[in-house]
């Protein structure tokens, strides 16, 4: 795992898009593994990306967006996703009327719905409360256990073990 | 990929029908303009006849044209469009599946709605079915070729002008032949038979170029 810090406009979320691939280098190469990728590579497929947007329907329900990101991903574990971020009593409400922090839960719970290896987490904790804090760190621990990767930008200490931390403000001070 | 398909219908579908504007909004505009026709042109009946095809054609393309620019708006304010971009499912199957719907909640229900309509207008009987035909069929096109505007304008805050002035030279073809395939014998020829196959060659032309023409605007957008 590796933690991205830095103040606000730094680019951690530029550096996010670009290992996302949804974003193009100005200049440099992304290398993965020292081995210097294909022009063409995709590693959009293989990555959870959690944005700032929650990628939530209003009006649909809570259990009616994770089913459409199972079906459109072909398949995944609804019932599962909704326990790990404790929506199971939210299921019918529509999304609307959830709180922000819920909305924040529904769009992480995409996390548990389908496996993918590599993890991209843009300030997953904004809007959270400890108890949902915990249940997402429970949540990476069991995906860094499981041999995933997983970078992310945060302002506060999960109590996630193993860290890396890539911090662009003292990175500014080395170049400058 | 197939479910990822249906996936994009039957959420973008319900969601259409539970927000209720965009179909409501499109038959609500499609009437207002039939209504408002012949009280414009006064109430001569030969000539209502004459202009009734033409007339339901150029509502039927200005009522799709009015939910076009929305097509990806939602999708891209609150991220979906970029998670649906990072998935082993191509962005055209994506872009197909919303056309579709569109089709089904704009072009479909007016394409129906028309030879009814057209009863305002002094439409000729015989051609309810000839019309309904065409506009069923052309309407597909429309909605595809809205999708391609919608995919170019899509960051743009205020895209519906530029949508319209982009798609308006493609709807054009798919107007003269829609027309011609709905109007039956003028002074004794009957082209629509001919004006119909042309019709769906349009169709299947954009079928095949749209898709991949809106996933490459939304690619190059979101990069």
């Amino acid at each position: 795992m590796l933690v991205l810090r830095g103040p606000n406009g730094a680019g951690k979320t530029s550096l996010l898009r670009l290992i996302a691939g949804l974003a193009e280098p100005a200049g440099g190469t992304l290398a993965f593994e020292e081995a210097s990728l294909p022009a063409d590579t995709l590693l959009g497929e293989h990555v959870h990306f959690i944005a700032h947007q929650d990628a939530i329907k209003l009006h649909l329900s809570v259990e009616e967006n994770l089913s459409f990101w199972s079906g459109f991903f072909g398949g995944g574990d609804v019932a599962g996703a909704m326990t790990a971020m404790n929506l199971d009593a939210l299921g019918q409400f529509q999304a609307q009327r959830l709180s922000a922090g819920q909305k924040r839960r529904l769009g992480l719970a995409r996390l548990a719905l389908v496996e993918k290896p590599v993890w991209l987490l843009d300030e997953p904790t904004v809007g959270l409360d400890t108890a949902s804090q915990k249940l997402l760190a429970k949540m990476m621990t069991r995906h860094l256990d499981g041999g995933g990767i997983i970078i992310a930008s945060t302002h506060i200490d999960l109590p996630v073990k193993s860290s890396d931390v890539l911090d662009f403000a003292r990175l500014a001070d080395r170049a400058g | 990929m197939r479910s990822a398909f249906t996936s994009v219908v039957v959420r973008d579908f319900s969601l259409a029908i539970r927000q209720g504007g965009s179909i409501g909004t499109a038959i609500g505009f499609f009437l207002t303009v039939i209504v408002l026709l012949p009280l414009g042109l006064g109430p001569d009946q030969q000539l209502l006849q004459r202009i009734a095809p033409g007339a339901l054609w150029i509502a039927l393309l200005l009522s799709v044209l009015l939910s076009a620019d929305r097509l990806y708006q939602t999708d891209h304010d609150d991220g979906s469009l970029e998670i649906m971009a990072l998935s082993s499912t191509p962005l055209e199957v994506v872009v197909l599946a919303k056309a579709s719907v569109h089709w089904l909640t704009s072009g479909l229900p007016l394409a129906i709605a028309a030879p009814v309509f057209g009863f305002l207008l002094n439409l000729d009987a015989a051609l309810i079915v000839p019309l309904g035909i065409a506009m069923v069929t052309g309407s597909l096109a429309l909605s595809l070729l809205a999708s391609l505007g919608a995919a170019i304008t899509v960051g743009l805050r205020q895209g519906g002008l530029l949508v319209s002035l982009l798609v308006l030279p493609l709807y054009v073809p798919v107007m003269i032949f829609g027309v011609l395939a709905s109007s039956g014998a003028q002074s004794g020829i009957d082209n629509s038979g001919t004006a119909l196959i042309i019709l769906v060659a349009i169709v299947l032309a954009a079928l095949v170029v749209t898709p991949f023409a809106s996933a490459a605007a939304l690619r190059s957008y979101m990069r």
